[in-house]
């Protein structure tokens, strides 16, 4: 076991119970973070990236969600046996989440500016909540995202404000006090390409100053491997390879990662691939074995068979794929 | 042969009134461009940019404010109920979500085949056999007529909305950001399958979206929109290696790349800045003024004219002069 690691998630199964049965959608995650590391964790929509995230605040929709199996280590203390204050600490003093969509993260009927001091608040110790202190952090997390006339912003409603504004001040709650880990749900994907391009920008040189351990969920190869340090390539509820990102982009192993970066276009032309065949399979009858083989162009008997594990290829470098792995 | 041309097509909303009179949106603001037959081109803005207003204009949905669209020598800046059925059938357009555009309580077949029915005069057999012909000219197996739209995925149900276009055997078909709502991996099966059609039916096509990436590999021709105006037009390998006016490097130095190769090919200095301002309230001058990081002094009062600057490549920027390429620094900075 690494002590230095700050999260580990060691074979996670999130099912929801739905009429019918449970969708087992995440199917035995491994997932660790380094302090300090950024990470990104790469998928398309459905194959359970958020769920993950949420499985680690413990936000899980209740009580549809039924965490199935796994313990997920966060500075050696599992979350998902915390009690209520513990969690409470976490999620105030440990880890902050930066949502996908700004508009929804906000309360439209408060203005910033309460917002903000909430946040502030009680992610400092007693003794430290003062008015003039806490409105002094939430001015200079302001100053630091960029954000011009602050003291008239925090009488703003999330309306009066603009989606790339609302991202920035999503993130400045995040920075209102050292936090372990931050996490950050796509956090450009509902913004203008311009705006995105600004907002990463802005997260990338504030995680790099603060010196904060990150984790950026995403659908675009492009932005993990801009603002990421090793890349998760999630399929189907399971990490299917991971790879520091010169390695993932220079040697992509497992069939999908080959697919998925083969279907992105590319600015300097040259065509499209075309795609990767079928789609993400239903949850309530997942596939047997390998949970890709039915889409996959290389499959073998053995993956309709059995779950591979995670293959060593190069240090930092994994893969689920019977290719890399033992030979049937 | 042109197939459609714009001449300086005007699409104003009303938003309110104050004592000077009304309060208008100017969404679309005096556009010109011409779409030769066989042609995709590709229109790129970002949200706000009036880009979906203008394929709606064309499309007849909204009757323009001013100018003039003609398709095939006919003018098309007319109300929609006075255009003839013959002009409707030409023009075909797949829409953003296919989750909201086709109707939950039919099926695929009855979805398809409206148009069909409508447009060709099919019924009974022969309508039977046209969507299934239909259905297999996009791949999909002809069971699908049964199913529900609800009953399928985004990338099938975009297919089932592709299909629908092609029904009355349109010239030209407006894809409005027609993969903006999928996954790469399906994005990658859609825009193959519709570059496909393309060749095999001789289609022109409108392609809208806000992704550079993706119409940098589907586009002959591109133009740049910013708040109801055209900036830039250009071939499209052009347009990449030789982008001229500052909205467009700012642009394509924000698009997240998975190369080396490709971040090469980005304009290193264009950091992006600013955000968009509304259509209500467009600054003077040129548009672009309070974002732009080469702003001159002519730019906050005076509106630059499109201009050639070579053969094919229009621009409208202050920096910019008719044939004679570039200005000095410009120069320099491109053949960094």
């Amino acid at each position: 076991m690494n002590s230095d690691r700050l999260l580990d998630i060691r074979d996670l199964q999130v099912w929801y119970r739905v009429y019918g049965g449970y969708l087992k959608v995440l199917d035995g995650v491994f997932f660790h973070l380094g302090k300090g590391e950024r990470v990104a964790l790469v998928g398309e929509t459905g194959c359970g990236k958020t769920t993950l995230m949420k499985t680690i605040l413990r936000i899980l929709p209740q009580p549809e969600s039924h965490i199935h199996h796994g313990e997920i280590l966060f500075k050696g203390k599992d979350i998902l046996r915390m009690n209520y204050a513990e969690l409470q600490r976490v999620r105030s003093k440990g880890i902050a989440m930066i949502f996908q969509d700004p508009t929804a993260a906000l309360n439209p009927v408060f203005t910033i500016g309460t917002q903000l001091f909430e946040v502030t608040k009680h992610a400092l110790p007693r003794s430290e909540q003062s008015k003039d202190h806490v409105s002094k952090i939430v001015i200079s997390v302001l100053k630091e995202v960029a954000l011009p006339d602050q003291e008239r912003l925090l009488r703003n409603y999330p309306i009066q404000l603009s989606g790339g504004m609302r991202q920035r001040i999503c993130i400045s709650m995040a920075l209102t006090a050292p936090r372990d880990l931050l996490i950050a749900d796509e956090p450009g994907t509902s913004l203008d390409v311009t705006i995105q391009d600004q907002i990463l920008r802005l997260l990338k040189e504030l995680v790099r100053s603060h010196d904060t351990s990150t984790i950026v969920i995403t659908h675009s190869l492009g932005v993990a491997r801009d603002i990421a340090d090793r890349i998760y390539v999630m399929y189907a509820g399971r990490i299917v390879e991971t790879a520091n990102s010169l390695e993932l982009f220079s040697n992509p192993l497992h069939p999908y990662t080959v697919g998925l970066l083969r279907s992105v276009p590319k600015i300097t032309g040259g065509g499209i691939a075309s795609g990767i065949p079928g789609h993400i399979p239903d949850y309530l009858n997942p596939p047997t074995g390998c949970r890709f083989h039915p889409r996959c162009p290389s499959r073998m008997d053995v993956c309709s068979q059995k779950k591979p594990g995670m293959y060593h290829v190069s240090p930092n470098h994994f893969v689920s794929c019977f290719l890399y792995g033992e030979k049937p | 042969m042109i197939l459609l041309e714009i001449k300086n097509l005007k699409k104003y909303f009303e938003v309110g009134r104050n004592r000077k009179g009304p309060i208008y949106l100017r969404a679309v603001d005096g556009i010109s461009l011409s779409i030769e037959e066989g042609e995709t081109l590709g229109l790129v803005g970002e949200s706000g940019s009036g880009k979906s207003t203008l394929a709606y204009t064309v499309i007849g949905m909204y009757r323009p404010t001013g100018g003039e669209a003609i398709f095939k020598g006919q003018n098309i800046a007319v109300e929609y109920s006075r255009r003839p059925l013959t002009l409707k059938k030409e023009m075909q357009i797949v829409f953003q979500d296919p989750a909201s555009s086709l109707n939950p309580r039919r099926n695929i077949g009855q979805i398809i085949g409206l148009n069909l029915r409508l447009h060709r005069k099919l019924q009974g057999v022969e309508l039977q056999s046209a969507v299934v012909e239909l259905l297999q000219r996009v791949e999909l197996s002809p069971d699908y007529m049964y199913k529900s739209p609800m009953s399928i995925g985004g990338g099938e149900k975009q297919l089932v909305a592709v299909a629908r276009a092609l029904a009355p055997q349109p010239s030209l078909i407006l894809l409005d950001e027609p993969t903006s709502a999928l996954d790469v991996s399906i994005q990658a099966k859609i825009i193959t399958k519709l570059i496909n059609l393309q060749k095999e039916l001789h289609l022109t096509y409108l392609f809208i979206t806000h992704d550079l990436s993706v119409i940098r590999n589907v586009a002959n021709k591109i133009a740049i929109m910013y708040l109801g105006k055209i900036c830039e037009i250009a071939e499209a390998a052009e347009f990449f290696q030789n982008p001229l006016h500052p909205y467009t490097r700012m642009l394509i130095s924000s698009v997240p790349v998975i190369s080396e190769e490709e971040e090469r090919l980005k304009p290193k200095k264009y950091i992006s800045s600013g955000e968009i301002p509304s259509p209500v309230n467009i600054p003077p001058g040129c548009s672009f003024h309070m974002r732009c990081p080469e702003r001159g002094t002519r730019c906050d009062t005076e509106d630059p004219v499109i201009v050639e600057v070579s053969k094919g490549h229009f621009v409208r920027c202050h920096l910019f002069r008719q044939g004679n390429d570039l200005c000095k620094d410009h120069q320099t900075e491109s053949n960094i």
